[in-house]
């Protein structure tokens, strides 16, 4: 039975039904389990619900030392940029161990955290800074865009045996939808086709997925058809899915509230340019953030953001191309 | 040399035969490195066999020892056989690791090994999660971790004091202070001289006792360890040891004296121990710990020379 649950929602009972399912599922984080009266305290006690100081490097690394020894914590990390502050625990420690080994060993880590709050949260605490974890040997990185997406992939992250990046967008924190209420997994590597169409491929993450829709609305009411795939995971990164829809459609606009970069589409664009060059009518569009932090003030941050508006016109931008190659094949 | 006799000497005998072997592979690696048959960055431990040796003899398989990129007699004295080292050094599927982690990343966990890692101090957030797995548990096992004194200066040492205290965990800290971070002095890099009193605030027992001495580590560890077992959480070791090789083999160790023959005499904790040893009575001049090590570790490196190196990336590895 699937009900109407905010993604924040989703993404706390996910923890709490896979710490009911298995004991050694831990919470880790520096404003964890707050009271007796806390749901993940009451239901699973102080010494599964730990809070730790504001010391990240020591709270992520003792997470990994625990993963190392067969438990699975899941650090809420708060806010992705404070990932940063223990850069050697998260890329270069845990994420290593199992190919070090030679498959020795195993760290089912999750590290949880919050990107993108542009909403006046300005230029330390608003970042999309998934791409430069997406590279990194050993390490998955999952971003969902919908409360049922968040709550499975979060289950599928807590049973992935190493680590795993989970990055929820705080602007959709309240935002609802439907999600199945018992255990629901979705798995890793597998892009959504959230909207079929034929004639562009619009690949978008997070929060840009649901700008990339309403932009795909609008097209629609011009006769523009546009698919959007939402990969969900970007390590591994369903590349398939993508070359498939660029096959059929032949034309790609990449939507990404990443600095353009180190950003997603920029590997797509990658990845599409070397196995997919030859499905392409026109050249990829990438409707990014600009390359520079977020500003403060409302029109700037709207400035330096991708919206409905720039990814429509990205999407004209590769039909238009597309129709004066075609005239100019034409004329020849 | 008076704590010397404070130790039984089964134990005694039990600590010159590790750190023979440990002195004895150490050698070879040099020379195998030399040789190129050991490729990469390798840091040797000679000069330091007495506080792995002396701590480690002291665990069980199910306590956890972490090391640095300063791994091998950690590794050796904790229970992983030597030819499989051996053959992780020199990248042979046969290692300890399949060929795939090399000198600064020895695992084996079924001696308690979990592992050493290359980045100063990175090692000493994991040994707390380690550590708090095992109390989980309701065992008694601890977590050693192994570090030396330039990771002290490292905002993650203080981070895992304050928690491993805060949460009473079972992790012994053992820091091997030998005077050099790397390449500098310690007076270049603070103004504590002991790493002992870098903790004097936090509650937990700290000591600092000369790492050549190995019976005096042994004793001191020994204390540290029972208290740890107890649930009564943390401890920190400090052992004065020197380092007689550079930081890494091919360094040109221009950056201090050359420590003379006749003062390492007095220094090399084997050679101290062997001479208590005499002088107790306990050896006698017909023991073998020598040569039998060097022998064991001729064969290792024959074993290992058998062991192809690995062609393809083991498992499902990502």
């Amino acid at each position: 039975m699937a009900r109407e649950i905010t993604y924040i929602a989703a993404i706390m009972e996910g923890i709490h039904q896979e710490m009911a399912r298995d004991d050694d599922v831990l919470l880790i984080g520096q404003s964890v389990g707050g009271s007796p009266e806390d749901p993940f305290v009451a239901a699973f006690g102080p010494d599964r619900v730990r809070v730790t100081p504001i010391s990240e490097t020591a709270e992520i690394g003792m997470a990994a030392g625990a993963a190392l020894a067969g438990k699975r914590p899941v650090v809420d990390c708060t806010m992705a940029e404070f990932l940063l502050v223990a850069m050697d625990q998260v890329v270069n420690e845990a994420n290593r161990f199992h190919y070090m080994s030679g498959g020795r060993v195993t760290a089912p880590l999750v590290l949880k955290a919050g990107y993108g709050f542009t909403a006046g949260w300005a230029g330390q605490h608003t970042g999309s800074i998934y791409g430069m974890f997406m590279g990194v040997p050993g390490l998955k990185v999952a971003l969902p865009s919908t409360p049922a997406d968040a709550k499975g992939l979060m289950a599928t992250a807590i049973r992935d045996d190493n680590p795993v990046l989970f990055l929820h967008h705080y602007l959709l924190t309240l935002e609802t939808g439907d999600v199945p209420e018992g255990e629901h997994l979705v798995p890793f590597g597998q892009a959504a086709i959230v909207r079929p169409g034929d004639d562009v491929t619009l690949v978008a993450t997070g929060w840009t997925v649901h700008r990339a829709l309403e932009a795909a609305e609008e097209l629609a009411a011009d006769g523009v058809s546009v698919e959007v795939i939402d990969p969900r995971t970007i390590a591994p990164l369903d590349m398939d899915t993508i070359l498939a829809s660029v096959e059929r459609t032949g034309r790609l606009v990449l939507v990404d509230q990443a600095t353009k970069h180190a950003s997603v589409s920029a590997i797509v664009a990658a990845e599409v340019a070397e196995a997919g060059f030859a499905s392409l009518r026109a050249p990829v569009v990438q409707v990014t953030a600009l390359d520079a932090p977020i500003a403060y003030a409302k029109p700037m941050e709207d400035f330096v953001l991708p919206d409905v508006g720039k990814i429509v016109a990205g999407v004209r931008r590769v039909v238009d191309a597309t129709v004066s190659q075609d005239r100019a094949a034409a004329a020849r | 040399m008076t704590t010397a006799v404070s130790v039984d000497t089964e134990v005694l005998r039990d600590l010159l035969a590790t750190m023979w072997r440990i002195r004895a592979f150490e050698e070879r690696v040099g020379a195998l490195k030399r040789a190129d048959e050991v490729h990469g960055l390798i840091h040797l431990s000679i000069g330091g066999e007495g506080v792995a040796a002396a701590v480690c003899r002291q665990l069980r398989d199910d306590d956890a020892v972490y090391s640095g990129h300063r791994a091998h007699g950690h590794a050796l004295a904790k229970g992983a056989p030597l030819h499989r080292t051996m053959a992780e050094l020199m990248g042979r599927e046969g290692g300890l690791c399949q060929g795939m982690g090399g000198s600064m990343h020895l695992v084996d966990v079924a001696h308690g090994f979990l592992g050493a890692t290359g980045v100063v101090g990175g090692n000493i957030p994991l040994a707390l999660g380690s550590a708090l797995a095992a109390r989980q548990k309701d065992s008694d096992a601890v977590t050693v971790v192994f570090f030396g004194d330039g990771a002290v200066q490292a905002g993650l040492f203080t981070e895992s004091v304050n928690l491993a205290t805060l949460w009473r965990l079972p992790v012994l800290l053992v820091c091997e202070n030998n005077g050099f971070a790397e390449f500098t002095p310690r007076s270049a890099h603070t103004t504590v001289e002991r790493v002992s009193d870098v903790v004097g605030p936090y509650p937990l027992p700290r000591q600092t006792v000369d790492g050549n001495e190995v019976a005096d580590v042994w004793t001191a560890f020994s204390g540290l360890l029972a208290r740890a077992r107890a649930g009564e959480g943390p401890a920190l070791l400090e052992c004065l040891t020197h380092r007689l090789r550079g930081h890494y083999e091919g360094d040109p160790d221009r950056y201090r004296e050359a420590v003379s023959t006749e003062d390492w005499q007095r220094k090399d904790p084997i050679l101290r121990l062997q001479r208590a040893g005499h002088d107790a009575g306990w050896l006698t001049g017909s023991e073998s710990f020598e040569a039998d090590a060097r022998a064991e570790v001729e064969e290792a490196v024959t074993w290992a020379r058998s062991s192809p190196f690995p062609s393809t990336v083991p498992g499902e590895l990502r």
